[in-house]
C-alpha cells in the first residue's frame, strides 16, 4: 500500500534538537510517516539517526520538539508510553535471553504479575497468528540460543508486534545480517507496510534503502539534508546526499613519497573461524599517508588490530622494511620505530588508573632509558612525560597525575605525544579523532601532517571522510573486509568516495564490484 | 556385597535419607531462587546458623513449633534484605557481601544463644517435632516406615519443591524472575522491575534457608548449638549447579547426597575394620563427581552475578 498524503501522519517528529555538551546531534529535524509506510533514515555514522530514534522511543529527552503518535503528543524520556501508543523498537543488540524459547522471550511482562498460571496456550496461538500473517515463521519453543541472528531478530520484531505495535523501528536491522537473510527481512518489512504497518528502517547501505524503502530521508550533521520518494532518485544522488559537498581541504604540500616500508599482499585475517579481512593489498610509503575510508564495522577494527600486532594474518604475505614477516608482534613493533594510535583510547591506548608518565613510558618500559635490571627510573620516565606534556600540549594533568583525569582530546595528546617524540618511521591512526571538540581535532590533524612532512609513512584509518580527504595522499575503501584499489586524493571528490565506501565498485575505476566475487585480476590492487 | 544391599533394602536407611534431605531440600531451593533472579547468596550457611538459633529460641521461650519455623523465616528474610540492599541496590560484589553476611550472622547466632541462655553442662534442650503417622500409608510394609513416618516440616520442605517448579515454570511470576535472571535489562524493557523481582526473590529464598537451619534444631535434633549447620550451606551452593537451576532436579540432588550420607553412616558401623574418616569423606566425593558430570551441562543464568543498573548496556 502506497501511503496517502493527504492522510494524517501516523507518526510525526516535528522540530527535534538535542545536543550533547557542544555537539549538536540533532538539529532542528522534521519527519513525518504516515500509515503504510516504509521510511529509509539515511546517514554516515554520526549524522544523529539513533539519537533521533532514541528520542523517538524516549530514551532521551529532546531538548526541544515534540514527538506526536496520531495526533497525540508522548511524554519525553518515556519508553513505557511509546510502547503503550504502540510504537516498537529493533535494536540492533537485541534484548533477549539466550536461555529462555522464543515463546517465553516474547511473553514476559505481557501478564499480570500475580496470575496462578501463565496463559501459554492462548500466548502461542497468538504469537503463530502473528508470524503466519507476516511470514515470521519461528518455532515458540525453541530455546532462543539456539536460533541463527536472523531468527533472533525475528522474534525481536514478534515480541513489538505482540505488544501490538503498529509502528516499528529498525535500528540498522541488517548490520548482522547476511545477504539472504536481509532480503528476507525487506520481504516481511514490505508485507508489514502493505497490511498496514509504518515502518522505519534506519540504514547507510544504498543498495537496500533503494531497493526496500518508499521514502528516503537523509541525514547529515545532525540535519535533514534531503527528502526522496524512492522512485525519483538514485544511488549517486543519495551518496552525495549523504556525503555533502565537502571540498575544504587544508592547504598542506605534496606528498613526496619515498621507499615502501610496508606492504600487504592479499592478506586474510580471519577471528574466530569468520574472515574479517579477505584479501587485502595495500603500502605505505615514507612521507606519505594512506587513508582507509568506511563505515564502521566493515573490518577497521582487525585491521588497527593487525597493523598494531594483536591479531595474525591467516593468509598472504607482509613486507616489513623490505622484509618478509609473518605476523608483527607488539613488542617488536615498539623497537621497530612503529606508532601506533589505537582506535579506542580509553581501552587500549592508555590506563585510565595509572599515571601519566607511567602511560607515556609504559610500551618502553624495558628500554634501558627507563629501567636497569628491572628497576623502573621514575625521574626519567616523569622528565620524558613532561617534556611530551610541554611539546604536546597536553592540558590539564601533571607527569604523576591520573590519566584517566585527562579529557579525551588531551590524551589523544598524550599518546600522540609518546608515538611521535621518537619519529617513528610508521604510524597507524585508527579513529585519531574521534570524539574529540574542533581544537582537538585540528591539533591532531596538525600532528599527523608534521609527521608525514619530516618522513613518516602514515596509515589513517577514518571513518571520517573530512579527515581522510584533508589527510591522505591515497585513499581506499573498506566494505565487508575487502579494500578497494586506491585513488589519489586528488581525484576523490565526495561522491566518488561516497560510492567507495558504499561497497558500490564500478570496473571502469579499475576496481572491483562489491564483494561476492573473490576472483580478482592480478595486476589490479596496488599499482 | 550382602552388606551393601542388607543396608540399602532396609526401611531405616530411606527414613534416615529424607530426614537428611530435608535442610538441604530447603536451603538448595532458596539458593535457587535467588540465583534465578540474578543474585547469588553465599550468606546462606550463617543464615541457616541463625535460622537455627532463632527459631529454637523461640521455642526455648514458649511459643510453638510452627511459630518458631515463622520466626526463623522472617530472620531469615531481614537477612535477605541486607544482601539484597547491598548487591542489587549498591551493586558490591556478591561474594564478598554473601561471606560477610554468613561470617556476622554465625557469630550473631552464637552471641545471642549466649546471652539468653545460660550456661549448663549439658544444653538445654525443646520438644521437637514429632514424626506423623499417615493414616493407611504409614502401616504399609517397607514404604509405610521408610517413606511416611517422617515429622510435617519434611513433607513441607517437598511440597514447597514441586510447588517452587510450579511457580518457576508455570506462571508470570516465574517467567519475570527467569528474565530476570537471564538479562534484566529485557525485563526492563517489557515492564517487569527486575530490581523488585530480585529483592522478592533474595528475601524469599534467604526465608527458606533460615527454615532449613531451623529444621535442625526443631526436628532433626532438639538442641542448639553454633557449629550444627556444618557445611550443609555450602553442599546447598553446590546442589543448585548440580540442579542446573531446575527445583525438581534440585530435590531429586539432595535426596542423593542425603542417600550417600545416611549410606555412609550405616556403612560405619558394618565395616569397622576401615578409619570411619574415609566413610565420612564418601558424601562430598561422589557429590564431586557427580557436579563434574551434571554441571557440565548446567544453564548458568545470563545475569548471574551482574549487577542492574538501569540505562546501563
Amino acid at each position: 500500500m502506497i501511503a496517502d498524503p493527504t492522510a494524517a501522519p501516523v507518526l510525526e517528529l516535528a522540530h527535534i534538537s538535542k545536543s550533547f555538551g557542544p555537539i549538536v546531534a540533532n538539529d532542528d529535524i522534521s519527519i513525518a510517516l504516515g500509515r503504510g509506510e516504509l521510511l529509509a533514515l539515511l546517514g554516515e555514522n554520526g549524522a544523529g539517526k539513533t539519537t533521533l530514534m532514541s528520542i523517538l522511543f524516549g530514551h532521551y529527552t529532546p531538548d526541544e520538539g515534540s514527538v506526536r503518535v496520531d495526533g497525540v503528543e508522548l511524554p519525553h524520556g518515556r519508553p513505557r508510553a511509546a510502547i503503550k501508543a504502540g510504537v516498537g523498537m529493533v535494536h540492533q543488540h537485541f534484548s533477549l535471553a539466550p536461555n529462555l524459547t522464543v515463546l517465553e522471550n516474547v511473553m514476559t511482562g505481557t501478564e499480570p504479575l500475580w496470575s496462578l498460571r501463565s496463559r501459554t496456550g492462548a500466548a502461542r496461538r497468538k504469537l503463530l497468528s502473528i508470524a503466519e500473517r507476516f511470514g515470521l515463521g519461528v518455532d515458540p519453543d525453541a530455546r532462543l540460543g539456539d536460533l541463527s541472528v536472523g531468527e533472533q531478530q525475528r522474534v525481536e520484531i514478534l515480541k513489538a508486534l505482540y505488544n501490538d505495535a503498529r509502528i516499528l523501528i529498525l535500528d540498522e536491522p541488517t548490520a548482522v545480517l547476511t545477504n539472504i537473510e536481509a532480503g528476507r527481512l525487506f520481504t516481511t518489512l514490505r508485507e508489514m507496510a502493505r497490511q498496514g504497518l509504518s515502518l522505519i528502517f534506519i540504514s547507510h547501505k544504498l543498495d537496500e534503502v533503494m531497493a526496500a524503502a518508499d521514502r528516503i530521508v537523509v541525514l547529515r550533521g545532525g540535519r535533514v539534508a534531503a527528502e526522496r520518494k524512492a522512485g525519483e532518485t538514485n544511488k549517486a544522488e543519495l551518496a552525495e546526499l549523504m556525503v555533502g559537498h565537502r571540498v575544504t581541504r587544508p592547504t598542506r604540500e605534496p606528498a613526496r613519497a619515498g621507499a615502501t616500508v610496508f606492504q600487504a599482499s592479499r592478506l586474510t585475517v580471519s577471528v574466530g573461524g569468520v574472515e574479517r579481512l579477505k584479501e587485502i593489498d595495500f603500502f605505505l610509503r615514507e612521507g606519505e599517508t594512506l587513508g582507509i575510508i568506511g563505515v564502521s564495522g566493515n573490518g577497521q577494527a582487525v585491521l588497527s588490530q593487525l597493523m598494531g600486532g594483536l591479531v595474525a594474518p591467516t593468509g598472504g604475505e607482509m613486507q616489513l622494511f623490505g622484509e618478509a614477516v609473518a605476523a608483527l608482534d607488539v613488542h617488536g613493533l615498539v623497537e621497530a620505530g612503529i606508532g601506533r594510535i589505537p582506535e579506542d583510547r580509553h581501552r587500549q591506548g592508555a590506563i585510565g588508573e595509572m599515571a601519566i608518565w607511567e602511560n607515556a613510558v609504559l610500551e618502553r618500559i624495558r628500554q634501558p632509558l627507563f629501567s636497569r635490571r628491572g628497576i623502573v627510573n621514575r625521574s626519567a620516565g616523569q622528565a620524558f612525560a613532561a617534556t611530551i606534556i610541554e611539546e604536546f600540549d597536553v592540558r590539564g594533568g601533571t607527569p604523576t597525575s591520573r590519566t584517566r583525569l585527562l579529557s579525551g582530546g588531551n590524551m589523544q595528546k598524550l599518546i600522540l605525544g609518546r608515538n611521535l617524540y621518537r619519529r617513528p618511521k610508521i604510524l597507524i591512526a585508527a579513529q585519531p579523532t574521534r570524539g574529540l571538540d574542533e581544537g582537538a581535532v585540528a591539533a591532531v590533524h596538525a600532528r599527523i601532517l608534521e609527521a608525514r612532512r619530516q618522513g613518516t609513512a602514515v596509515l589513517l584509518i577514518s571513518e571520517d571522510l573530512d579527515e581522510v580527504i584533508g589527510l591522505a595522499d591515497r585513499i581506499q575503501a573498506i566494505v565487508k573486509g575487502r579494500l578497494s584499489a586506491p585513488v589519489a586524493a586528488e581525484e576523490a571528490d565526495p561522491r566518488r568516495l561516497g560510492l567507495m565506501m558504499s561497497g558500490d565498485w564500478s570496473p571502469g575505476d579499475g576496481m572491483l564490484r562489491d564483494g561476492t566475487s573473490s576472483d580478482r585480476n592480478p595486476g589490479e590492487g596496488t599499482a | 556385597m550382602s552388606t551393601f544391599l542388607d543396608i540399602v533394602a532396609s526401611a531405616g536407611l530411606w527414613a534416615a535419607v529424607l530426614r537428611i534431605a530435608t535442610p538441604l531440600v530447603f536451603g538448595t531451593l532458596g539458593a535457587l531462587l535467588s540465583e534465578r533472579s540474578g543474585v547469588l547468596n553465599l550468606g546462606i550457611e550463617g543464615i541457616m546458623t541463625f535460622g537455627a538459633m532463632i527459631g529454637w529460641l523461640a521455642v526455648f521461650n514458649g511459643a510453638d513449633l510452627w511459630t518458631g519455623m515463622l520466626v526463623a523465616a522472617l530472620s531469615g528474610a531481614l537477612f535477605g534484605l541486607v544482601h539484597a540492599a547491598m548487591t542489587v541496590t549498591l551493586g558490591l560484589s556478591q561474594h564478598v557481601t554473601g561471606l560477610g553476611i554468613t561470617l556476622f550472622a554465625s557469630s550473631l547466632s552464637y552471641y545471642i544463644f549466649r546471652l539468653t541462655v545460660p550456661l549448663a553442662s549439658t544444653p538445654p534442650t525443646v520438644t521437637p517435632f514429632q514424626p506423623i503417622s499417615v493414616p493407611g500409608l504409614s502401616d504399609l510394609p517397607f514404604i509405610g516406615p521408610a517413606l511416611f513416618t517422617q515429622t510435617l516440616p519434611t513433607y513441607l520442605s517437598i511440597v514447597i519443591a514441586l510447588l517452587l517448579a510450579y511457580v518457576v515454570y508455570r506462571t508470570p511470576l516465574g517467567l519475570a524472575l527467569r528474565m530476570s535472571g537471564e538479562n534484566p535489562h529485557a525485563a526492563e524493557a517489557q515492564g517487569v522491575d527486575p530490581i523488585k523481582v530480585r529483592y522478592g526473590a533474595i528475601m524469599a529464598g534467604s526465608a527458606l534457608m533460615a527454615m532449613g537451619g531451623a529444621f535442625l534444631t526443631l526436628s532433626a535434633f532438639n538442641s542448639f548449638f553454633p557449629t550444627m549447620v556444618q557445611g550443609r550451606g555450602w553442599i546447598c551452593i553446590a546442589l543448585v549447579v548440580f540442579a542446573s537451576w531446575r527445583p525438581g532436579r534440585a530435590l531429586f540432588g539432595a535426596l542423593l547426597f542425603a542417600f550417600f550420607d545416611a549410606f555412609q553412616l550405616r556403612l560405619q558401623t558394618v565395616l569397622d575394620n576401615v578409619p570411619y574418616q574415609i566413610f565420612l569423606m564418601m558424601p562430598y566425593i561422589l557429590s564431586i563427581a557427580a557436579l563434574a558430570v551434571m554441571a557440565r551441562r548446567a544453564r548458568v543464568p545470563q545475569a548471574l552475578m551482574q549487577p542492574y543498573r538501569r540505562g546501563e548496556r
